[in-house]
């Protein structure tokens, strides 16, 4: 027991199997739960309120509890354009890999169209033998398939690039990034049903919102792996997330995977669309710009503890975070509690799936004093997540998107927790 | 032998797998030429795609004043929206300014993206001449083109735009 609970890196940090071992869970959890019998009597007055009286009826469409109201996306809207914006998941508020689908992050150039599924439909035209309408109706009778796999805005964490650190919750601060188990008709099927021909290298796709938002996609990644979705976990999709169709374009940046779906243009090249010239290229110090940079490289943060909650006491605690690549699966998660002096690898949550939020947690035991915690990620390609400063070496401070640095938290001595660079 | 035969049987087992393709039952309906001329709305930087028309800077700065700037500002300034000309700084200064005029690679975006999206109150509202005319008004503004040149349907690709060569395409070297 004595040595399960010596630490494997600095600042407490402790095996990550700890919380595997059956003898300290049982000891701890009997322990608990002999405290709680003791104070409990049953069948008397004692019984809490809602014991003694029938509870609520069913309901159509379930919500969450009234005690669960402050977990919400927040909103960022343009004064003039409300409907110009983003809004962002609370990942500091939830647990697990999926995003709950009221809660998915949203970032929309004119608004959220309501569309009558009946009256929408999807023209796949250009270097193609027969150019092809599909109604909605008609896509559902396809073959399906599902991808857990996460969607991350090209501007996701944008803040960090600021000479001086935010101070806003987790989620607030990183959450333009969710996931979701999406289903659909997989695009390389509807492709081949209108025959591309040899020369198709690119593929414009378009959505049907008031920005009739478009953007260039390379034809081999829409032949890999992209769907047509047409369920978000398990409902048919919402309609600020592309309700009835979205191009899913897995680990690639968020703007690719348009929303409203309705036309896919096969071409020799790019449009050279607003979205994927003036914005979503980074703008490096020598005055270039990355263009076409589409794959959201691994990242990771601490969600728990994180900035807006407070540490009750020193202690047991267990630090947990996201991590995610969009090339491929996560190989490793480490968490340093010294400031990146020392890191201790932590235990992922399985399943670990490609493309995909993957979970981590590992025990520590905090000593009440002032201390930096932070995370990194390993790829499956062996690319590791860098620190701010290597970032900013490589890219300036101006590039706005794709900034994947590793995050890092000070735990105060009296329980404060905020964001800093370090 | 045997064994060198099951082996090859394995391998274009394999190799079927791979290009197997999933069958879908066929249900999308064939569209004439007409209608794929009326939803295909994009724009190439070679000018394909560009419908008729023609517009000065002088009338697209009546238009841009009624439906652009109370989000843009005077002149392209900036407001509650991007900042679309007059930079007071270059792209390699610290921090940089991004307008049309020095960070756009090609016109004929401008007029792209006006025409799909703008004005965000009421998208789709402007006239082909009308989307010309702005365009031609925001290249002026960025001192691209002078304010009585008249921009159409076949001399705004060939505007060379000073950023052209200025992205790095970072997915095919």
């Amino acid at each position: 027991m004595e040595n399960q609970l010596e630490p494997v890196a600095g600042g407490g940090l402790l095996d990550r199997r700890l919380f595997l071992k059956r003898g300290l869970v049982f000891s701890a959890a009997t322990a608990v739960s002999l405290q709680v019998f003791a104070k409990v009597k049953p069948f008397d007055s004692n019984l809490p309120a809602w014991m003694l009286k029938p509870g609520e009826p069913f309901s159509n469409y379930g919500e969450p509890s009234p005690y669960e109201k402050s977990t919400i996306r927040w909103k960022m809207e343009n004064s003039m354009a409300p409907g110009n914006g983003v809004s962002w998941t609370p990942l500091h508020d939830l647990e697990g890999t999926i995003t709950p689908n009221g809660l998915h992050f949203e970032r929309h150039h004119n608004g959220v169209p309501e569309i009558d599924p009946k009256r929408h439909q999807l023209l796949i035209h250009g270097l193609v033998e027969k150019p092809l309408m599909f109604s909605v109706d008609s896509l559902l009778r396809y073959p399906m398939r599902s991808l857990f796999c996460f969607i991350e805005c090209g501007g996701n964490s944008n803040a960090g690039w600021r000479s001086k650190p935010i101070q806003t919750q987790a989620g607030y601060f990183h959450g333009m990034a969710s996931c979701s188990e999406w289903t659909g008709v997989p695009l390389s099927v509807l492709l081949h049903e209108a025959r591309i021909k040899a020369v198709g290298k690119w593929l414009i796709a378009e959505g049907a919102d008031a920005a009739a938002m478009n953007v260039s996609i390379p034809l081999e990644k829409a032949l890999d792996d992209c769907i047509v979705a047409v369920y978000q976990n398990g409902e048919r999709i919402r309609p600020e997330n592309g309700y009835p169709l979205r191009l899913l374009v897995p680990g690639w940046e968020g703007v690719l995977n348009v929303k409203w779906l309705r036309r896919l243009h096969i071409t020799t090249r790019p449009s050279m669309t607003r979205n994927e010239t003036s914005k979503y290229t980074e703008l490096l110090p020598s005055g270039k710009a990355r263009q076409f940079s589409f794959f959201m490289d691994a990242k990771s943060l601490i969600t728990s503890p994180s900035p807006g909650y407070k540490m009750d006491g020193s202690g047991l605690y267990q630090i947990t975070g996201l991590a995610w690549s969009g090339r491929g699966k996560i190989s490793k998660v480490e968490v340093s509690a010294d400031g990146g002096n020392s890191w201790a690898e932590a235990q992922l949550q399985e399943p670990v799936l490609s493309k995909c939020f993957t979970r981590f947690r590992i025990p520590w035991q905090w000593q009440g004093k002032d201390i930096i915690i932070m995370s990194r990620a390993v790829d499956e390609t062996g690319y590791q997540q860098p620190s701010r400063k290597m970032l900013i070496a490589q890219r300036g401070k101006h590039g706005y998107f794709h900034y994947n640095a590793i995050v890092s938290w000070k735990v105060a001595a009296d329980g404060g927790i905020s964001h800093v660079y370090a | 032998m045997y064994m060198r035969n099951f082996t090859l049987l394995i391998f274009i087992m394999m190799n079927y797998a791979h290009a197997e393709t999933i069958q879908g039952p066929n249900l999308g309906k064939p569209v004439s030429s007409a209608v794929v001329d009326r939803w295909n709305r994009d724009i190439f930087p070679n000018g394909e795609g560009l419908p008729t028309g023609a517009g000065s800077a002088y009338k697209g700065k009546i238009i841009y004043q009624q439906q652009c700037l109370s989000c843009h500002g005077v002149d392209g300034a900036g407001g509650s929206a991007d900042e679309l000309a007059g930079a007071l700084h270059s792209l390699t200064d610290d921090p940089p300014d991004k307008v049309v005029g020095n960070y756009w690679p090609y016109a004929t975006t401008v007029f792209d993206f006006i025409r799909r999206s703008m004005p965000l109150h009421a998208p789709g509202k402007l006239s082909n001449d009308e989307v010309y005319a702005v365009t031609a008004y925001l290249l002026a503004l960025n001192g691209i083109i002078s304010e009585d040149k008249i921009i159409d349907n076949n001399n705004l690709s060939k505007i060379e735009m000073p950023n052209r060569d200025g992205f790095i395409n970072t997915f095919k070297k």
